[in-house]
């Protein structure tokens, strides 16, 4: 049965890191929205020929820290002056000083979770595939000397014609369509 | 005023230092008269006293001795007999002058450590503010001046332990080598003289570096600054001390440099601002300075906003935690009912709300939003240094007109030797050969 294979996707491979920068800004500017550039080191300025825009993580890593900060007071004061009250060295049962080195410590905790696991959440991190892998040509060169961009299916403005016929006139070259998994 | 857009000297902004110089001559002029004022009806002066009364306490046999020494107390204010301690008038002029005083100090200091870190770090980003913190830092060595009348006229009435009453106190006697008034001032006169040498040292290196770019030149300024790091430590922290810790010199607090330390660099970052913003007003230096070095200055004020937190509560855990009564009597006086108000005024102003003013990174890359944090930092430093030394005088918080005109006084002649010399020279290192990366420098910012 000749069963029409899903697209998921393409992927065009550019020269250097320089026309890959020119190419993530026409791609920016022609309006696409879900595709990203490959490259086997960071490139300076790519977040701003990308357009990516500035990410929420650090505000959400404030407001978790913050309730880190709330819950260590509050653990503190519940268990040493409402559950369990004992006189130490004759300060009082809420004695806030004393618990500012455990407030401080679990922002610090609850930030640097809130970091990394935010950071992999808005990432969409961890996942086993993508189809971009289903390239041999990518596979071989991402990590060694290809820049690539690789648009995906899921874009409103993907075509299947145009957007090859795009990344062509972008200067893009061994443009494939990415096939889903048999 | 306008900017040379080859050799980055400044022409036409010789005003700004006449002013500054003008206001300050002025200011002094006017505290001078707080010189003959008694202190106010009522007020007791050394709330020290009250401290001391409350050490005696834990200590009664100290108290013995001190009582039996108040009789022959030749010092010219009135011993107060019961609390054994000399009280009476403490004239305000002096106190608003070694705020005033140190506060300066702080600044130039900030100055000193930012261009020894910038060689020993080969740092980048802030090649473009260098002679900014040059210029604060050969200022720094001129503050001797404002010293000599402290050393004259003003020790009488700041530090007790030059008091006669004193000399049979025992902890006074234990630190009697140390708390000599010949002794004091001729530490005061080694710290400068350090910092002067220092200052000298580094700044003509870099001047000779705008003849031509010479590696050479910054490699030797790093090796200057090695041993400097170290001479700025010990003098910083010394000069902690003598000028401010021993205001109440049965208090001690290992820490205590560091603190000064720490408020040090935040107020040099933040006059920096000022300075950075005040020529973006004219339209100067605006593509050497831009968002990237303003981004890092609010890094800096944040990061010291933080540092001056820890060190503060780190000093003040301890001694709660502790509670031994040598260590406790800072605390029992900036926390009792006269002061404990400014002590959480102290936690909010200086700590919370440029924590949180500073957090994000879009107020460190707006440039009005760092203009008022940085008035705000150096308002609160100011407040900072006032918390230090008032409660050794004053039962609880008041503020006096000397205070500003002492801080426009000293400020006013300190900016004008700033101004002076940083004008004086092309307002950023043309040869240093790191200047082009330091212009194009971009923060990793996502």
């Amino acid at each position: 049965m000749a069963q029409t294979e899903k697209i998921e996707g393409v992927v065009a491979q550019f020269e250097n890191p320089a026309t890959l920068i020119k190419a993530a800004q026409k791609m920016r500017d022609e309006g696409f929205r879900d595709w990203d550039t490959h490259s086997p080191f960071p490139v300076h300025g790519m977040d701003d020929a990308m357009g990516t825009p500035r990410t929420k993580l650090g505000w959400m890593v404030a407001m978790i820290a913050f309730c880190g900060t709330t819950g260590a007071y509050l653990l503190q004061w519940w268990t040493s002056a409402v559950d369990y009250p004992v006189v130490i060295s004759g300060k009082p049962f809420n004695s806030v000083p004393a618990w500012v080195p455990v407030m401080f410590e679990l922002s610090v905790l609850a930030a640097a979770f809130a970091s990394v696991i935010g950071m992999l959440a808005f990432n969409m991190l961890p996942r086993y595939n993508h189809p971009v892998f289903n390239s041999e040509n990518f596979v071989a060169k991402h990590m060694d000397d290809g820049f690539f961009v690789s648009v995906e299916a899921t874009d409103a403005k993907f075509d299947q014609e145009k957007t090859v016929e795009f990344l062509a006139s972008i200067g893009g070259s061994n443009i494939e369509l990415l096939l889903a998994d048999g | 005023m306008e900017l040379d857009s080859n050799t980055y000297r400044l022409s036409g902004a010789e005003g700004l230092g006449r002013i500054a110089g003008t206001i300050g001559i002025i200011a002094l002029a006017v505290s001078f008269i707080g010189v003959f004022m008694p202190s106010r009806e009522g007020d007791p002066g050394h709330a020290r006293a009250t401290a001391k009364a409350l050490h005696m306490q834990a200590a009664a046999e100290a108290a013995d001795v001190a009582d039996a020494a108040a009789p022959v107390a030749t010092d010219d204010h009135a011993a107060q007999k019961g609390s054994g301690h000399t009280t009476g008038r403490a004239p305000q002029f002096f106190q608003s002058y070694l705020n005033a005083f140190t506060f300066w100090v702080t600044v130039g200091l900030g100055g000193l450590f930012a261009t020894i870190v910038h060689h020993l770090v080969r740092a980048t980003w802030s090649v473009v503010m260098r002679r900014m913190y040059e210029s604060l830092m050969v200022t720094l060595p001129i503050l001797i001046i404002f010293f000599i009348p402290i050393a004259l006229w003003g020790m009488q009435d700041l530090y007790h332990w030059t008091h006669a009453s004193e000399a049979s106190d025992p902890i006074f006697l234990k630190k009697e080598a140390w708390l000599s008034p010949k002794f004091f001032c001729l530490r005061a006169v080694v710290y400068f003289v350090i910092w002067f040498i220092l200052a000298r040292l580094l700044y003509s290196a870099s001047l000779k570096q705008d003849e031509a770019p010479s590696e050479a030149l910054s490699l030797r300024m790093r090796t200057i600054s090695a041993p400097g790091l170290i001479l700025f430590a010990v003098t910083t922290t010394l000069a902690a001390f003598d000028w401010i810790m021993s205001l109440n010199y049965h208090w001690f607090s290992t820490i205590f440099g560091v603190y000064i330390f720490a408020g040090a660099y935040l107020s040099c970052t933040a006059f920096c601002v000022l300075v950075t913003m005040y020529l973006r007003s004219k339209n100067i230096l605006t593509k050497e300075i831009n968002d990237e070095h303003y981004h890092d200055m609010g890094k800096w004020l944040f990061a010291f906003v933080v540092f001056w937190s820890y060190i503060a509560f780190s000093q003040f855990f301890l001694i709660w935690y502790a509670n031994l009564p040598e260590e406790t009597v800072f605390f029992k006086v900036r926390g009792g009912p006269g002061w404990m108000t400014a002590s959480l005024m102290l936690v909010i102003c200086h700590f919370a709300i440029p924590f949180l003013f500073l957090l994000s990174s879009l107020t460190k890359r707006c440039p009005k939003a760092l203009v008022i944090a940085a008035v705000w930092l150096l308002a609160v430093h100011w407040f900072d240094h006032y918390w230090l030394i008032a409660p050794n005088f004053h039962e609880s918080l008041v503020f006096s007109w000397l205070d500003v005109t002492c801080w426009l006084g000293i400020g006013g002649i300190f900016f004008w030797n700033f101004w002076r010399k940083f004008i004086s020279a092309p307002v950023v290192p043309v040869r240093d050969p790191q200047l082009e990366a330091s212009v194009n420098f971009a923060n990793f910012w996502v």
